[in-house]
């Protein structure tokens, strides 16, 4: 049985002055799923990542969350405190290490998130630079921190937007298996934005394909890698998209 | 030399002396700078957090107003806040000429685009993605803003440092809008004039340190706390 969708997008189409940078019929996004969304730089995944988590409102289009259509502006604070976004570049405050984990709990008014605080710093294997000043990690353990700062929120809907772009190898494997785990455990529906497919294989069960502002291709992971239907996802998957 | 040196000394004596008359200088000095600081940082850390984040018409214009304003010449400023206030003037009314009032309402005049000017410029610098990856945490708009405050709190702070060093050691405007009335409207600025005027000069000078020392320690105190909020310092 496929169950209903957990976020939709209708009819989206989206404009920057009066280029269009992307434009999306339709796409489901399921429960419980790992959803990758793979593509050259400029195709627009983290515009579409934007709209989903309803940081920009499109230009035309409904994006429906929990069986409503939504607008930033009309997104209830309490179903936008079930999704969050972990970006390219982390953007920590400069404080420490917990207390930038802390931040959307504090926001939310919850005070006493010490084990959750702890719990995701161990996930991502930082708990003993909890009290380390921020500004003094590295590229790979920032980036930790950012998906632990979305991690020990819970969230129902996690986006990541190129999560382990310039990361080296090590840190790649940590992230993706915290993403994994979150998946898995916390049962967050996570959507990944990459350009990275060999991370899309490891990690999605459904895999598209956005290209020019458009989605090519939707399949199964193993099908869209295995037998990619459209000539542009062949060449994009054997690197001989040029773009 | 020597003049330097006896005003030196009789500073440190006027001040352990804890001279009546010092001391009421001294009160007001504080009294009409700190209310204008505080008036001008409540209505200019909004402008500038406002001008900071926005985009809107009419903007780049505004902006120009504010660097135009501060650089204020502190003399026009008084000589406006004069006509304004003289009994002729569309405010006579009020009868706050030669009143501390009319003295607080020009330092407010001159050190509000300071402070927004600074806290603007700081504001701006903090990378707009943040908002966005604060948004996406679940911050409210207003709980967004205080964070952007306080991540450029040492520029917010730098503001509040340019606002009152620009006021406390100006004299000018004051001397014009509060007329250097003794008792009533004479500031550690204005008597270090008088007392010159009179060839009075080591009084003068001992005025000008006791001033220095008040300037110094307020921006001491203001650095400390800028440093101790900014983890990297």
């Amino acid at each position: 049985m496929i169950s209903d969708p957990i976020m939709r997008l209708e009819d989206i189409e989206h404009r920057y002055r009066e280029r269009v940078v992307l434009r999306v019929p339709e796409l489901n996004i399921l429960p419980g799923e790992i959803f990758a969304v793979v593509g050259p730089s400029g195709a627009g995944k983290s515009t579409l990542l934007r709209l989903m988590n309803f940081l920009e409102k499109p230009t035309r289009g409904r994006v429906v969350y929990h069986g409503r259509a939504w607008t930033p502006h009309t997104l209830p604070i309490a179903l936008r405190r079930r999704m969050t976004t972990v970006f390219q570049h982390p953007h920590l405050l400069s404080a420490s290490v917990a207390r930038n984990v802390a931040y959307g709990l504090n926001v939310r008014g919850m005070r006493n998130g010490r084990e959750e605080i702890w719990r995701a710093l161990a996930e991502v294997r930082l708990t003993h630079l909890a009290e380390q000043p921020a500004h003094t990690l590295s590229g790979g353990e920032a980036q930790r921190v950012s998906l632990a700062r979305a991690l020990v929120l819970n969230p129902e809907l996690l986006f990541l937007d190129e999560p382990t772009a310039n990361l080296d190898p090590g840190n790649v494997r940590l992230i993706e298996e915290s993403i994994r785990r979150a998946n898995e455990t916390r049962g967050a529906t996570v959507v990944l934005i990459t350009h990275n497919v060999w991370q899309a294989r490891r990690l999605a069960q459904r895999v598209a394909l956005l290209y020019e502002g458009e989605i090519i291709e939707i399949a199964s992971a193993h099908d869209f890698f295995s037998h990619p239907r459209d000539p542009r996802t062949q060449a994009f998957l054997s690197g001989d998209l040029v773009y | 030399m020597d003049t330097f040196l006896q005003g030196f000394l009789q500073a440190i004596r006027l001040i352990f002396a804890r001279d009546p008359a010092l001391m009421e200088i001294v009160r007001l000095s504080l009294g009409v700078s700190g209310l204008a600081l505080l008036i001008s940082a409540i209505l200019g850390l909004p402008a500038g957090i406002v001008l900071g984040l926005k985009d809107f018409r009419g903007k780049k214009l505004l902006v120009a107003l504010v660097y135009t304003g501060m650089g204020l010449p502190p003399v026009v400023v008084g000589l406006t806040i004069y006509i304004l206030l003289s009994r002729q003037g569309p405010l006579g009314g009020l009868g706050w000429l030669f009143t501390p009032k009319a003295m607080i309402v020009t330092q407010t005049i001159l050190s509000l685009p300071l402070i927004i000017g600074f806290t603007m410029t700081a504001i701006a610098a903090v990378p707009a993605a943040l908002s966005l990856q604060l948004r996406s945490l679940g911050a409210t708009q207003r709980q967004i803003i205080f964070t952007l405050l306080y991540e450029a709190r040492a520029g917010v702070l730098a503001a509040l440092i340019a606002g009152f060093g620009a006021i406390i050691s100006e004299v000018g405007s004051v001397m014009i809008v509060g007329g250097n009335i003794e008792h009533k409207t004479r500031v550690l600025t204005s008597a270090i004039v008088l007392e010159t005027r009179k060839g009075n000069f080591a009084m003068a000078i001992a005025l000008g340190v006791i001033l220095l020392s008040i300037t110094f320690s307020a921006n001491w105190l203001l650095l400390h706390l800028q440093g101790r909020l900014d983890p990297r310092q």
